[in-house]
């Protein structure tokens, strides 16, 4: 299993700041999945190792937080955020736009491993809603006009 | 980057270094960083308390809890380390403004922390940062390794013979974490499954030690009381509510935006003058005064000072500073579905009046939008929401019962107009033409 210099030496860094080295565990499994797409067999069972977990007890922290996944998603993942303040201004036209745009459902995938589609809980921009979250970019006071270009430069990008 | 706003009833506290380049140490320093850590290096520890315990901070991350009085149930002596954690988990629906000290001024939650951990003779403080807010986290990891190049973090800081370390974490999607003791099983590396209360955090925290945990606001404001005084602080606002706070304004208003304003300012003003009002000629209907776990309240209720007491008043919650405005266009059983949906989302399932209560009343929620509803649904949603109240092992379940039973007991004419197979009377509206600002 091969990580990034900067993901050893955050990790390194990381496993000091605390009196039991599972404390690491969250932080390091976002930066695992940032780096390898998803929580892989492999990575689970090489971060278990490192952290002197079972499998197992990793498996169970994976499953509780909603960003960690262990299926892989698409290059760019869509977040839109239907919760009460979006809601109000259109956050549900923003996700049914999605839907039809991708031709995909809720936490579905484009063939072309392009976009993944998933509806959010509130993700902390209500006062600029309605507002997306492509990967960690926000994207606020959208219109369904502007949230495709905000997902024509992502398709432009990540076909370069 | 999130953009700001301004109106001249503001009074900047927390945000008066917003968009000054305060992220940038040196820039911190020459907008008067790092001296009230200074200053609280050369008081006694019992003094930081009473100081900040006369300044009438309460805290900002919903409860309203005396700030200074939540330090003072830390024991002086421990056998184990003691802790100060920054609540930085930021996810209560209608709240967006921890994001913007973290932006803008994230030294003023270090030295927040800093002051804190004097005050309770902590050695080692931790800022949690929600997993979404990557931008922000990197924001502080920066801070922190600024503060600890110019030596102010690490051994004997600002020469005092003192030693005190902070450290970042970050989070990796969920709401629950938010709750102190669920965000300490976090940080250990688990689950957030709520921690059996007592013993309190203050007492038996982070690895067994006692634990100060504070919302990232609240930290925030420390610094300037130390600096300005408790007197100057407490006197912002009304009695017994000190200071000022971050008011999320959001939904359907010409102005959203994160308005610092003082405690006990009037929500309506808020809503009409500093929010702008409501947009294309719409008329109120109702505001969620501090994120989604308040109770709605209605436009003739909405004349109160917006402190913890007098919005306690009526029966409702000051809250975590998100104020969410609805629109008559917009349906109250909907949006009592969305706020359930969010909560079921969220149960961490431990005890079953949250976790099979959020799932009955989503399911009952979304029959009863739809038009399978029958009247009896009205009087359960109500009887469901109240057996869960009280009876869950953490808030969560409170949070998601109390803005139920308001919305039934204050809208049950809207929730009746869905009966007996009718479609939803706004559902045409709300299609036809998404209000896009
Ligand atoms: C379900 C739930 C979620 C919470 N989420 C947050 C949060 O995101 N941020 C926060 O500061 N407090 C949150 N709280 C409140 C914390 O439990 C705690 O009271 C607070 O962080 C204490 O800080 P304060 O005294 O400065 O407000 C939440 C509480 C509950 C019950
Ligand atoms: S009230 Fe809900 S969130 Fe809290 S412990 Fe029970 S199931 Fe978990
Ligand atoms: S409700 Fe959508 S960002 Fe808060």
């Amino acid at each position: 299993m091969k990580f990034s210099e900067q993901f050893e030496t955050r990790f390194a860094e990381m496993v000091t700041h605390y009196p039991t080295k599972r404390s690491a565990l969250v932080p390091t499994l976002l930066y695992a999945q940032d780096e390898i797409g998803f929580l892989s067999d492999e990575v689970i069972e090489e971060l278990a190792q490192r952290l002197s977990l079972t499998d197992l007890e990793v498996r169970n922290v994976i499953s509780y937080y909603s960003m960690l996944t262990t299926k892989a998603r698409g290059k760019y993942n869509v977040q839109v955020c239907t919760n009460i303040a979006c809601m109000l201004v259109g956050g549900e036209e923003l996700l049914k736009h999605c839907k039809k745009k991708l031709g995909v459902k809720d936490k579905g995938t484009t063939a072309d491993q392009m976009f993944s589609l998933e509806e959010v809980e509130c993700i902390g921009a209500c006062s600029w809603a309605p507002a997306v979250q492509v990967n960690y970019d926000f994207h606020e006071n959208l219109t369904p006009a502007k949230l495709d270009q905000v997902l024509d430069s992502y398709r432009k990008k990540g076909t370069q | 980057m999130a953009t700001l706003v301004s109106h001249p009833d503001e009074v900047r506290v927390i945000s008066k270094r917003f968009g000054q380049g305060a992220t940038n140490i040196d820039r911190y320093l020459e907008l008067d960083g790092y001296k009230a850590v200074q200053k609280a290096i050369a008081m006694a520890p019992d003094a930081i308390i009473s100081e900040v315990k006369n300044s009438g901070l309460r805290g900002r991350g919903g409860a309203g809890f005396s700030t200074g009085m939540k330090w003072s149930f830390v024991p002086k002596e421990s056998a184990k380390p003691k802790y100060v954690l920054c609540n930085g988990d930021e996810s209560e629906p209608g709240t967006c403004k921890d994001r913007l000290i973290f932006e803008h001024d994230p030294h003023s939650i270090i030295e927040g922390v800093m002051i804190a951990a004097l005050a309770v003779g902590a050695k080692t403080g931790y800022i949690y940062v929600r997993g979404e807010y990557r931008y922000l986290l990197v924001i502080m990891q920066k801070a922190l390794k600024d503060a600890y190049a110019k030596g102010f973090l690490g051994k004997n800081i600002f020469g005092s013979g003192r030693d005190l370390d902070i450290h970042w974490h970050g989070g990796a999607g969920a709401y629950e974490v938010g709750e102190e003791s669920a965000l300490m099983e976090s940080l250990e590396g688990k689950r957030g499954i709520p921690r059996i209360r007592p013993p309190f955090p203050a007492v038996v925290g982070l690895w067994g030690g006692p634990t100060v945990i504070n919302n990232a606001e609240t930290l925030a404001a420390v610094p300037h009381i130390i600096l300005g005084g408790a007197e100057w602080y407490s006197q912002l606002g009304t009695p017994k509510n000190g200071g000022t706070r971050l008011f999320c304004l959001a939904g359907n208003l010409n102005k959203p935006g994160v308005y610092e304003l003082p405690m006990g300012y009037n929500l309506k003003k808020m809503v009409y003058e500093v929010g702008g009002g409501i947009p294309n000629g719409r008329k109120l209907k109702a505001v969620v005064p501090g994120g989604s776990s308040t109770p709605v309240l209605l436009p003739e209720e909405i004349d109160v000072a917006m402190d913890f007491d007098s919005v306690a008043k009526t029966g409702s919650m000051l809250g975590s500073g998100g104020v969410v405005v609805i629109d008559d266009t917009n349906c109250i059983v909907k949006f009592a579905l969305r706020t359930m949906k969010f909560y079921k989302h969220e149960s961490c399932g431990w005890c079953i009046p949250c976790r099979e209560g959020t799932d009955w009343l989503e399911k009952t929620l979304k029959r009863f939008h739809s038009g399978g509803g029958v009247k009896k649904d009205i009087d359960n949603i109500y009887y469901l929401s109240e057996n869960m109240l009280g009876k869950t092992f953490c808030p969560l379940g409170d949070a998601a019962a109390m803005p139920t039973m308001a919305f039934v007991k204050k809208f049950r004419k809207e929730f009746e107009e869905h009966l007996d197979g009718k479609p939803c009377p706004f559902e045409n509206v709300a299609a036809g033409e998404p209000v896009l600002a």
